[in-house]
């Protein structure tokens, strides 16, 4: 009983999504209420998580959707950031300054806009060379923030930054209030992307990735869906850098790495690539170990070590959050390439390959090399 | 921009080459590592750049456990410092080869994109080996190679240009390496069985070849090369710290893919090109634009020839 309930919330059907969202929905607008009553005092940490899940939904887009490996998805986390510091800060080099909602769509735009700028040369690549690509800029981008000092600040970074408005509720050192805000982001998010992949557009992205050549001889014009996949990918990015900008009040170039396209990547990963329930999820998980468990592990395991009689203090887990990204992605893609909650196609695409060379030995000679080598 | 300086003295200009033979000698080593890699099983092995610093920290350990220092006389230090290098050598070669079988092999079959995100995480993993390793923080190495001026304090030389003995102990160790390869991949069966095992998976497989020891084999020269690469890079620059390997890997990547993807001429070719923009641009404009300019190069070069100045042109696949 249990068990089929759940099935039909994981296989993402439409009833089952929907219930699952709507009870995902209403814990999360009853969490504040809920952390002030357990006395958790994780509130501060959620934000940033839930930050990381919006991340995690846009390179979805772009990695899950329309099967495009990029790995410099940090680059427009960074424009986000610094498109609404520059249009907020007081220490801003521009000549004029606006409020904070204009500013978080502005970052959600200009992202956009850099996503297809940074796109455009891609588009002829396929594969890992996109891949590379995408690196590379993800390097130059955060590389020309710090070196422009004279407008970013370089090293030392922009702070402070313009705090949201609204009557009645001040953002000022207010968690409560930031962490609704990211909740309303993150479910804008979540509705326009679920509306954007049962699109045309959608079909398109998935169409693509399935087969390139197929698509575009039923008429999809190959340009103009790429194009989207990263503008898309791109903007939501820029929605979560602006919050990151407002709640931290304070940027620099250090912070929009290699390491944050990584992590996000692999909450993609591990969540399952194409299905936004899993990359929910696998942003849930990686982030809260990295914002909250990496600590609070290594307290307890020290603990534990003590009433053992063993002296642990020599583990810290903190130090080792790169480890647990890389295997991520690693046992991910060796032992269930297709995520913790998959999605059907996906799954079916990346388990075909391996299928047919499953089938294929007895009659194969040389099964341990890919059927479609040139 | 400095450029008027150079134009004034054009001596500078032959500073500029002689650090730029220097950098370019280290990134040959690994790019060789990239091109050799893709080569075989078209995998950009994002963890080669790992693999390099791991054989910095290899050869830093070696020398305290063999105590070596700057006082030992030449005929102890020699044969030590030889031997830190084939320590270190053999063992990035075998970690090389544990990582194909455990993260790569496992994935030949998969669509193209798996094995690079397997890549992409065994970087993190060995980069997190290093940083619990060795600190969080720069490792010096002890100044094992003498650093004379050769044209001034030994030619008597009155010149800008200085050409020190560390440059030379580059050079000595890089040539016989990239000699020994070209010599073995041209020259024995075994290299025979590898450029075959390149060109044709299959073909190669029925002509008798075994593709999973060939493949093997490729990861450990590659590997070797890379520790080499490690070696000469903590005598040369006395430094190494958990996460060069990341920088220097990209570096190193895009030398392979400057000189065209699979070729090892190209390779080296596309180091020391590399190796010579690196230190041109660290003169004419600032060195924290290097890398700026360096993955400008890289998105340029694919995006408008992806075959390299020496590669064939090879149809795309996804």
């Amino acid at each position: 009983m249990v068990a089929a309930a759940l099935k039909t919330l994981w296989s993402g059907e439409r009833a089952g999504r929907w219930a699952l969202l709507l009870g995902a929905l209403v814990l999360a607008l009853l969490y504040p209420p809920l952390d002030q009553w357990l006395g958790l005092g994780l509130l501060g940490a959620v934000v940033p998580i839930f930050m990381f899940v919006i991340l995690a939904l846009g390179l979805n887009i772009v990695v899950g959707y329309a099967g495009l490996l990029d790995l410099g998805y940090a680059a427009f986390f960074a424009i986000g950031a610094y498109t609404t510091a520059f249009l907020t800060s007081p220490v801003s080099p521009l000549p004029f300054r606006t409020d904070f909602w204009l500013a978080l769509v502005l970052s959600f735009v200009v992202a956009a806009i850099f996503g297809v700028i940074l796109g455009a040369p891609t588009l002829r690549l396929r594969g890992d060379y996109l891949a590379i690509v995408t690196l590379a800029f993800g390097e130059i981008v955060p590389r020309v923030f710090l070196n422009a000092e004279s407008i970013t600040g370089g090293a030392k970074g922009i702070k402070p930054i313009g705090y949201p408005t609204l009557p009645g509720v001040s953002f000022v050192n207010n968690q409560v209030a930031w962490y609704y805000l990211v909740v309303a982001v993150g479910v804008f998010s979540v509705w326009m992307i679920s509306r954007l992949v049962d699109s045309r557009i959608g079909r398109a992205w998935v169409a693509m990735r399935e087969d390139e050549v197929a698509a575009a001889s039923m008429g999809i014009n190959l340009v103009t869906t790429k194009l989207l996949a990263f503008g898309m990918g791109a903007s939501f990015s820029g929605f979560s850098g602006a919050i990151f900008a407002g709640m931290f009040q304070f940027i620099d170039p250090g912070q929009f790495e290699f390491q944050i396209s990584v992590m996000v990547l692999s909450m993609v990963i591990l969540g399952g690539m194409g299905n936004m329930t899993g990359v929910i999820v696998g942003g849930i998980l990686l982030a809260s170990f990295d914002r909250i468990l990496a600590e609070r592990a290594t307290h307890w395991l020290r603990q534990a070590g003590g009433l053992l009689g063993a002296d642990l203090s020599w583990v810290d887990l903190s130090s080792s959050k790169m480890l647990i990204f890389g295997l991520a992605l690693v046992l991910t893609m060796l032992l269930r390439p297709e995520g913790l909650i998959p999605s059907a196609r996906r799954r079916a695409e990346l388990r075909a390959a391996q299928l047919e060379a499953d089938l294929a030995p007895a009659t194969d000679p040389v099964s341990s090399t890919p059927a479609d080598r040139s | 921009m400095n450029i008027g300086l150079l134009i004034e003295n054009p001596a500078l200009l032959l500073q500029v080459l002689i650090i730029g033979l220097s950098n370019g000698a280290i990134l040959a080593l690994i790019a060789l590592g990239y091109t050799m890699v893709y080569g075989i099983i078209e995998l950009i092995n994002f963890a080669h750049g790992d693999v390099f610093m791991l054989g910095a920290m290899t050869a830093l350990t070696l020398i305290q456990v063999l105590a070596l220092a700057p006082g030992l006389p030449a005929s102890t230090l020699v044969p030590l410092l030889l031997l830190v290098l084939v320590g270190t050598m053999a063992t990035t070669a075998t970690l090389n080869v544990l990582i194909e079988r455990l993260a790569y092999r496992p994935l030949r079959r998969a669509p193209r994109l798996a094995p690079l995100i397997t890549a992409i995480g065994m970087s993190f993993i060995l980069m997190n080996i290093g940083l619990h390793w060795k600190g969080p923080s720069y490792v010096t190495f002890p100044p094992l190679i003498p650093s004379i001026d050769l044209l001034n304090e030994v030619l008597g030389l009155r010149t800008v240009v200085s050409l020190r003995t560390t440059d030379l102990f580059v050079v000595a160790l890089t040539v016989p390496l990239l000699l020994g390869l070209n010599w073995f991949v041209r020259h024995t069966r075994l290299g025979k069985a590898m450029r075959a095992t390149a060109q044709n998976q299959e073909a190669a497989a029925l002509m008798g070849i075994d593709i999973n020891q060939t493949i093997a084999l490729t990861f450990l020269i590659a590997g070797a090369l890379a520790g080499a690469g490690g070696f000469i890079q903590g005598l040369y620059y006395q430094s190494a710290r958990f996460d060069m390997g990341f920088r220097a890997g990209l570096m190193a990547f895009t030398s392979a893919v400057l000189g065209g993807i699979g070729n090892l001429t190209g390779a080296v070719l596309g180091g020391f090109l590399i190796g010579l923009i690196w230190a041109l641009s660290d003169f004419l404009f600032d060195p924290k634009w290097t890398l700026v300019v360096v993955f400008g190069i890289l998105v340029l070069i694919i995006v408008f020839r992806p075959s390299g100045l020496l590669g064939a042109e090879v149809p795309e696949r996804a």
